[in-house]
């Protein structure tokens, strides 16, 4: 089993990210205008919901929330040990010609932002893609870079980095992971 | 999480929990079917053989558009042009087009137990698309789905199966899934036409259509299969169609907001009027779409996986 290592953020350290990052979305996009954010399954998905609450307390306009899942995208699907549950997407307005910033928990390898690039490119042609992320743990293995990051956390490849929200593990911190 | 064998011949064997797999992982896939660019890579490089010893445009052609939304590469083999005709076997047949490299066999045979001979002797994954009157477990698959959606569940629902419940292996792979499910099921038909014992399989037989349909949640009719039928068991079209056709006035028995679902083709004016298959209650179109849906979930959790079943 897996051991706790140090914790990187507390509930009053995710909160002052994700408000960081809204504010950094909206002065880069200049508004909310053509704007919509797309939050990777599982963890990315509330991450979405939550920035864009933070978007409307701050412009007080409502931006456009999907849920992408890219199990059908994953590049690793042959070398799994166990077949992961392919859940539903859900990107409810279409995403051609927009600025989609994506949102996910953590970025590690950038393989999963590639699956996700291209499950999005499927849905339409958006003007911009952009990627929001709460962690970034380096280790890329692709071309690929957060344009908003949480906190950035050197990591050794045999930690994980554990991030816990209370939509979905009813608790709220950033954990690091000694793995066996 | 998947499925436990390489194989899907039928749902005799399968358990609960499988059945919701592949109806949990058909959702997403019709939502892929739903897009403008209806393809996602998952079995790239994969190859799906349909082998057809029997007509069929519907099933063959859901099969391989599955397969094709998925990305996987399909090749269609029907006997009639085929070395089959030469008199290779069925056991030789499919032996080479394994060894041609296919990752899936679809086979539809009129011989009951052909995919299960089959799956035997091969190694790579077969999924039954109807053999003989013994089974055709995704059209099964694809009423639960379509039910399910509609009805939010399948457990404590009323079923009626209608027709010739003898020939049919959709009854057949209908009886068991629904009853895995929790669904309680009623049959009705001639009476030369359904199996002695059947009850066994926990199902009631009722004398009379009426009685099958009263309080029905789901009024599932079978096709009269013209091709099967022997000398005296079968009542004739217009007897058949007084006796045992669904009707506006029959349907207003079974419960309110009951589907009418349909394998297909309908012989209209046969085992179900115009009126009823073009109904606001029949889902017959809808089934169709969400085939398509359950056979990608299925070749998805078959193949999409890590080679090491």
């Amino acid at each position: 089993m897996a051991k706790l290592k140090a914790q990187l953020l507390d509930q009053e350290g995710i909160r002052r990210s994700l408000t960081r990052i809204a504010h950094e979305i909206i002065e880069r996009n200049k508004g909310t205008d053509n704007l919509a954010l797309v939050g990777i399954r599982r963890r990315g998905a509330p991450l979405a919901e939550r920035l864009a609450g933070r978007i409307r307390e701050i412009e007080g306009r409502a931006v456009p929330v999907g849920i992408l899942d890219i199990t059908l995208y994953r590049d690793d699907l042959t070398t799994l040990a166990h077949q992961p549950l392919v859940r539903s997407t859900d990107v409810p307005f279409p995403v051609s010609g927009r600025t989609v910033v994506l949102v996910d928990d953590v970025i590690y390898t950038g393989r999963t932002i590639r699956a996700a690039l291209g499950a999005l490119i499927d849905l339409g042609r958006p003007q911009v893609i952009q990627l929001a992320v709460l962690i970034d743990r380096g280790h890329r293995e692709l071309p690929i870079r957060a344009d908003y990051v949480g906190k950035n956390v050197p990591t050794s490849r045999k930690e994980a980095v554990s991030v816990r929200l209370q939509e979905i593990d009813g608790e709220e911190r950033v954990v690091i992971m000694e793995l066996d | 999480m998947g499925l436990s064998g390489k194989d899907l011949i039928g749902l005799r064997d399968i358990t609960a929990e499988e059945i919701k797999l592949i109806l949990d992982t058909a959702g997403p896939m019709k939502e892929i079917i739903a897009r403008k660019i209806k393809k996602v890579p998952t079995l790239r490089g994969r190859t799906v053989i349909t082998v057809f010893y029997e007509a069929s445009t519907r099933t063959r052609t859901s099969f391989e558009l599955a397969a094709k939304y998925l990305s996987a590469d399909t090749v269609g083999l029907a006997a009639a042009t085929s070395s089959v005709s030469k008199g290779e076997s069925l056991k030789d047949t499919a032996r080479n087009i394994a060894a041609m490299g296919a990752d899936v066999v679809v086979l539809r045979h009129p011989m009951s137990g052909a995919a299960e001979l089959l799956a035997r002797s091969l190694n790579v994954s077969v999924i039954n698309a109807g053999d003989g009157a013994h089974e055709h477990p995704t059209q099964a698959l694809l009423d639960m789905y379509t039910v399910r959606e509609k009805k939010g569940r399948l457990d404590g629902l009323k079923v009626a199966i209608i027709g010739d419940i003898l020939h049919s292996r959709v009854a057949r792979s209908d009886i068991w899934g629904y009853t895995i499910m929790g669904s309680e099921v009623r049959l009705a038909g001639p009476s030369t036409l359904i199996p002695a014992g059947i009850e066994k399989l926990g199902v009631r037989v009722c004398r009379t259509v009426e009685e099958a349909i009263e309080g029905a949640d789901v009024v599932n009719v079978l096709r009269i299969q013209m091709e099967r039928q022997q000398q005296g068991l079968f009542p004739g079209l217009r007897e058949y169609s007084r006796m045992f056709g669904i009707s506006p006035e029959r349907l207003s028995l079974a419960a309110p907001g009951a589907l009418v679902m349909h394998p297909g083709p309908i012989n209209r004016g046969v085992e179900m009027s115009s009126e009823v298959a073009d109904g606001l209650q029949s889902v017959i179109c809808e089934q169709v779409t969400n085939g398509v849906a359950v056979r990608m979930a299925l070749l998805y959790l078959l193949i999409g996986g890590s080679e090491q079943k």
